[in-house]
């Protein structure tokens, strides 16, 4: 058995919330500089070169690119062969996310609780965390920083078989099109197809992890990315909302194994900036 | 298109001028408040009593900025979701606020109380947080300091860039400006 110390943990997850924040990941960047090149509107062309000097000054100041520094969400990837030491796993990324919020001047958007003590915890926990155990001896730790711009515009749907293709691909793009200019488009659409309610919640989540652009290794699967996108980016809905070509960067499906009886559907939707960083230790 | 100069506080003139579309640059001083703000001043209203800030003829920013780091005036400071807002704004508007600042689509109602009541709302570029810092040359928390990010804010800005998405004529910027390049 490997053996990874809690400590490690908390400070690589302090530090990923902080790069997250900080710096747009290059493939968040190139695909942005991509749509500056399709986007036919005017106003959408200056908004987009906004986004990307904002980028740049954020990066070099190390400040937040945008002020909703998010929800912080962990994916942990924990190889069977790891053994974790020294602490409560849990409390180690808690740990992590307290320190990294508040160490690097971020905002504190979590309130204690959802409906009769709406007071700021102050230091941006609890974190939302999704554990996996997957083979070998690595722990792959990855941050996504949620704006609730876009987590607000989200939505998740009990299909039923007949409804079929059609209906899913109606379903994401009528999700999108009502969304509008609330989620700061242009928006990545993070899609999960299967299983039961709350994975296809979170293979939507876990959509958005992918580096932008990327495909699906199945072809249909990559195909209907590709459809979905266009039908997307002819919604006219682009850059802010005010209009234009690029309303979505990208589409990102995962699919699973679901119930005779079902069809479960869900969007998720994440914000120009993207954020999302992850590490292999 | 050059931008047109906008100087806050708002007067009922300077507010009929301007149409969707219209790129500003907003000088003057703004009032930041989110929707804990919002419910409490609302709150207020509905007993009766005055408000912690007067905003007749004022722009509100919708934004909970970042905490400041040390030699800052503020942290990163952009729009957030105005229609967070919208079960507020309508007797905001009735009390005399003139101008909005934020992101995303207003419902029917604040539209129509900002024609009849003349205000109007502007959108910054949600997601470009550092750089509209950079046009933020003051800030104080005057109103609701306990709710930290959410506290109401008065700051100064100078030439601050945003568009014109809903005038006082009833006209809707997000929805011309898709219908302009829907393909469907």
């Amino acid at each position: 058995m490997r053996e990874i110390h809690v400590r490690e943990i908390t400070e690589t997850v302090a530090r990923l919330c902080q790069e997250a924040n900080y710096e747009l990941c290059p493939d968040v960047r190139e695909s942005l500089l991509g749509a500056l090149e399709k986007e036919e509107s005017p106003v959408g062309r200056e908004i987009l070169e906004q986004l990307v000097r904002n980028a740049e000054i954020a990066q070099k100041n190390k400040v937040p690119v945008c002020q909703d520094t998010g929800m912080a969400v962990v994916f942990l990837e924990i190889g069977s062969e790891v053994c974790i030491v020294g602490g409560d796993l849990t409390e180690a990324i808690n740990q992590g996310v307290r320190k990294g919020y508040t160490d690097g001047y971020l905002r504190k958007s979590v309130v204690k609780d959802p409906l009769f003590n709406r007071i700021n915890t102050g230091d941006n926990t609890p974190a939302v965390i999704h554990t996996e155990i997957v083979n070998g001896d690595c722990l792959k730790i990855s941050v996504l920083p949620k704006g609730f711009g876009g987590e607000n515009m989200s939505a998740i749907k009990m299909m039923v078989p007949a409804d079929g293709l059609e209906g899913v691909k109606k379903f994401i793009i009528d999700c999108v099109d009502k969304a509008g200019p609330n989620p700061c488009p242009p928006v990545v659409v993070g899609v999960g197809v299967g299983g039961t309610f709350e994975k296809a919640a979170l293979l939507a989540k876990k959509a958005l992890l992918r580096p932008v652009g990327s495909h699906h290794s199945q072809p249909e699967v990559a195909e209907l990315e590709k459809e979905l996108l266009s039908a997307i980016n002819d919604l006219g809905i682009g850059p802010q909302g005010l209009g234009g070509r690029v309303t979505a960067l990208a589409v990102h499906i995962e699919t699973y194994p679901t119930h005779i009886g079902g069809l479960p559907v869900a969007v998720n939707i994440n914000c120009n900036a993207g954020r999302h960083r992850e590490i292999i230790l | 298109m050059s931008a047109i100069r906008v100087q806050a506080p708002l007067t009922d003139e300077q507010v009929r001028k301007l149409n969707i579309g219209q790129k500003v640059l907003i000088s003057g001083e703004v009032y930041t408040a989110r929707d804990a703000a919002h419910k409490l001043m609302v709150e207020l209203l509905q007993k009766g009593e005055k408000l912690p800030v007067d905003l007749r003829g004022q722009i509100v920013y919708y934004v909970g900025p970042t905490p400041a780091k040390p030699g800052q005036v503020i942290g990163s400071a952009g729009p957030t979701t105005s229609g967070r807002m919208d079960a507020y704004t309508p007797v905001l508007l009735k009390t005399g606020l003139k101008g909005m600042i934020g992101k995303g689509a207003r419902s029917r109602e604040v539209r129509e109380a900002m024609q009849k009541y003349g205000a109007v709302y502007f959108a910054a570029v949600g997601g470009s947080a550092a750089l509209l810092a950079q046009y933020i040359k003051e800030a104080e928390v005057v109103a609701y300091e306990h709710l930290g990010t959410e506290a109401v804010r008065r700051l100064i800005i100078e030439d601050f860039p945003a568009i014109v998405v809903n005038d006082a004529h009833g006209r809707d910027l997000y929805q011309e400006g898709k219908a302009q390049y829907r393909r469907v």
